[in-house]
């Protein structure tokens, strides 16, 4: 009885050996990288964490095909690294010593990345499935570009300031031509005045030189 | 019987020209025109190339016997004579007709405002999170990046392909790039603002636009000593290396440099200083100028290096992590077992025992002086590397948004004194009546340069800037400023210039500007004018097109210029030369036909203080 066990186990041992090795059919390598990501809060990569991949991938497995069949035990794990990185594969429960295609366990990982990720706290690029390719995300775009929306800014306090100056400019321009006119008003009332007689700025001309047409002038006003 | 009452002599006539508010503003004014986009892309990148500190010898030289004398008489010319370059030229002689300068100013000014349209593209792009030259766009079936950016870099493809939207030939003009059309509407509304009135509006904007950029000099000084790397870069600008200086190359470059730095010959200088009362030092404002220039280079090559130290220190960690990342996934080794410190120990240690596995991984071979010797000037330095620079550091909507306004304001003033140049003859001239007012002259001016720089917004337009940079603002000034100085020295007479100046400042002219002015100023202008030809002249006029069907591809491809791009070349080069004998021409024909002995004798030019005779000063 005890040898018969034994007889399974091994051949189950060297069937999983056989099924679970680098560059098997259907297997893929994964790398994690958790020092990278999480820096000092970093866990130790250990039989634990092995148990919650096997989970997560079994998860997977049953979310994408919606068979409740895959266990923890159909997922293989093998060939654990210091780097830490391992090769897995996983078995069909139905039939015994066969593996999954490895499309479809590339399709499960694929539609569950986000939560396989966030189990571990990582994130794509430190938790690499490396023949299984992930979907960019798009960048943000905002409906209307954000640098119109400046360029709107600028343009509209530039002209705000040339309408500005514009305008005051022709307002100056009117008030000095109301000025100049004013004055061109005065001096004319002053010229005006000046026409009756000899106009005094000729006399300031030749230098205090008394004209003898004022000078004769002055006797016929009679004194007070 | 009326006498002429108009004639009243108790005030001499009024001078309305314009002044400035006061000197301050002058000063600051020459300052904004000779400090510009070239005291940080360019006296870096030359220090750099040119054995660091040993650079300063021939750039000090060349700034005391080329740069102080010629800026000095044309602040002297101008403020003696009092009218802008056009005036200025015809009053020393007819025959030296000063419209060259006036032409280049004008070229200047269209392409000179394009690169600040290209600034102020960045400048409002920089506002948005991430900043939109650090991720590359993904392609149309969202698998991969696009090819052309993942190729070249995320910054590489901002600049040529959605900025410029560069055609991979100058023959090829493509479209007009609408975004491009709207800064530039934007920009050249600025100037306008600006300059609406002449000086009365620059000079109040340049307290902003030459001051400013100081400032962010200053934080982006602290910030960028803060950065790693730093140290590396400024050790590796400043330690001299006296051999180069036996390249004569060194000299010609440091003596260009100078004389493109200080903005001379442009026009723009001798207009500032005709706004000057005429009893001013000119001789200390050239001496503050030209020596605030050169300290302005000096100051902005230090944060300049250490943010390009800083750039090449990451480069060179992002190398070496890369290469650590690749030997620790194939030998499958524990996370953080090489580190950056012990990378050369391990890999002389996996050499020798793995050699095939270390071939087999191609290595890339991290160099950080290979990665400092990638050296760049002009817009290659702006928009590819410093904004490369700026997405690694914290913050970094913040720092674009500095350095782009600071390269902004750099550009602005600069542009004042071009479009100064431009506008103080055409206001002399009087090509607008009388009672035109300054605003519609100045609007004039700015509309139709916004039509003509439209050209510059095509796919082509880039080269099409190089082209005018290198040909139409190199050696035209040099001719131009070869017969400034002869004119004011040997036609205007040294001696009646010598009074001049001495009746401005007050004080004799020193035996130092006589030497210069007389013989050595013009002699290393005649040597520079030769060597730079020169070296033009020996290779073929060639340019490098971004062209994303080349098969070295990021590298750029070596394309020589189509004969009729030639042609307007040597047009550009030439125009605004020939306009000095063309005119002399014209004025010696129309002598020969005035006057019955046609003599060679210049009509007689009014001097300085014949000039200023009927402007009285207030305090004489």
């Amino acid at each position: 009885m005890l040898r018969a066990l034994l007889l399974i186990l091994s051949v189950v041992a060297i069937a999983h050996a056989e099924l679970c090795k680098p560059d098997a059919q259907n297997a893929f390598k994964v790398r994690i990288s958790i020092k990278t990501a999480l820096g000092d809060n970093a866990y130790a990569w250990d039989a634990n964490e092995e148990y919650l991949f096997k989970a997560m991938v079994a998860f997977a497995m049953r979310r994408y095909s919606s068979k409740s069949t895959t266990q923890i035990s159909n997922v293989l794990l093998c060939n654990v690294t210091d780097r830490v990185s391992f090769w897995f594969v996983v078995t069909d429960s139905s039939k015994n010593v066969t593996t999954v295609p490895g499309s479809e366990v590339e399709a499960a990982i694929r539609m569950n990345r986000n939560r396989i990720n966030n189990a571990f706290l990582l994130s794509d690029k430190t938790l690499q499935f490396l023949k299984i390719t992930s979907t960019l995300s798009p960048p943000v775009e905002p409906s209307t570009p954000v640098w119109l929306i400046v360029f709107g800014v600028v343009l509209c306090l530039i002209l705000a300031g040339i309408v500005f100056l514009i305008v005051s400019g022709i307002q100056k321009h009117k008030k000095k031509n109301k000025e100049s006119t004013e004055r061109e008003n005065l001096e004319e009332k002053v010229e005006v005045t000046l026409e009756n007689g000899i106009p005094c700025e000729a006399l300031d001309l030749k230098a205090g030189h008394i004209n003898g047409v004022f000078a004769a002038d002055d006797d016929r006003f009679t004194s007070l | 019987m009326p006498q002429d009452l108009s004639a009243t002599p108790e005030t001499p006539k009024e001078d309305d020209r314009p002044k400035w508010d006061n000197k301050f503003q002058y000063i600051l004014s020459c300052i904004g025109f000779a400090v510009g986009l070239g005291n940080v892309w360019r006296f870096p990148y030359l220090c750099q190339i040119h054995g660091g500190g040993a650079f300063l010898i021939p750039y000090f030289i060349a700034l005391v016997f080329e740069g102080i004398p010629l800026l000095h008489l044309e602040l002297a010319l101008g403020q003696c004579l009092r009218k802008g370059s056009i005036g200025a030229w015809n009053t020393i002689s007819p025959y030296l007709g000063g419209v060259g300068s006036w032409m280049v100013s004008i070229l200047v000014s269209l392409f000179y405002n394009t690169v600040l349209t290209w600034v102020m593209w960045y400048l409002i792009n920089s506002f948005q999170e991430p900043l939109p030259w650090s991720v590359c766009p993904l392609n149309e079936n969202r698998t991969g990046f696009n090819e052309e950016c993942y190729e070249s870099t995320a910054v590489n493809y901002f600049w040529y392909r959605k900025t410029l939207n560069i055609t991979p030939d100058i023959a090829e003009s493509g479209t007009f790039q609408w975004w491009l059309i709207l800064c530039l509407a934007a920009c050249w509304a600025i100037v306008y603002l600006c300059t609406i009135r002449g000086i009365e509006s620059t000079g109040k904007a340049i307290y902003v636009t030459a001051i400013f950029p100081y400032l962010v000099l200053t934080i982006f000084l602290i910030q960028g000593l803060t950065l790693p790397g730093a140290t590396e870069g400024l050790i590796y600008l400043f330690t001299p290396n006296l051999n180069t200086l036996k390249n004569p190359r060194v000299w010609l470059d440091a003596a260009t440099q100078i004389f493109f730095s200080l903005s001379l010959a442009f026009g723009g200088l001798i207009a500032f200083a005709s706004y000057n009362p005429a009893k001013n030092d000119c001789e200390k404002d050239a001496v503050t100028v030209a020596i605030v220039n050169s300290m302005t280079s000096l100051y902005a090559s230090i944060p300049v290096f250490s943010v390009l130290g800083f750039k090449a220190t990451t480069a060179y960690w992002d190398c070496l992590d890369r290469n650590i990342i690749n030997i620790i996934n194939e030998f499958d080794l524990p996370e953080e077992s090489i580190m950056r410190q012990n990378y050369t120990s391990w890999i002389s240690f996996l050499n020798s025992s793995y050699p095939e596995k270390i071939a087999g991984l191609k290595l890339k071979s991290c160099d950080l002086q290979e990665f400092l010797d990638q050296s760049v000037s002009g817009t290659g330095l702006a928009f590819i590397v410093f904004t490369q620079a700026i997405i690694l550091m914290p913050g970094s909507q913040a720092w674009a948004i500095l350095f782009f306004i600071m390269l902004f304001s750099l550009g602005l003033s600069s542009m004042f004194g071009n479009i100064e140049g431009v506008f103080t003859p055409l206001l002399e001239l009087q090509i607008l009546p009388k009672s035109a007012p300054k605003e519609l002259l100045s609007g004039i001016i700015c509309l139709i340069s916004f039509l003509i720089a439209l050209c510059f917004t095509l796919g082509s337009g880039s080269y099409w800037i190089d082209i005018f940079d290198r040909y139409a603002a190199s050696v035209p000034l040099l001719v131009i400023a070869f017969f400034e100085v002869i004119g004011v020295v040997y036609i205007y007479k040294i001696k009646r210039f010598s009074e001049d100046v001495e009746w401005m400042t007050g004080r004799k002219l020193s035996l130092f500007w006589q030497i210069t002015w007389r013989f050595i100023s013009p002699l290393l202008l005649l040597i520079v004018f030769m060597a730079f030809v020169t070296l033009q002249m020996q290779k073929p006029p060639s340019y490098t097109a971004w062209n994303p069907n080349y098969e070295g591809f990021p590298m750029k491809e070596e394309k020589v210029y189509p004969p009729w791009v030639q042609a307007i070349c040597v047009l550009l080069a030439a125009l605004p030369c020939v306009c000095v004998p063309l005119v002399a021409l014209f004025h010696l024909a129309k002598q020969k036909r005035r006057s019955k002995e046609p003599s060679l004798v210049p009509p007689e030019v009014s001097s300085c203080q014949e000039a200023n005779s009927n402007f009285s000063h207030p305090k004489e």
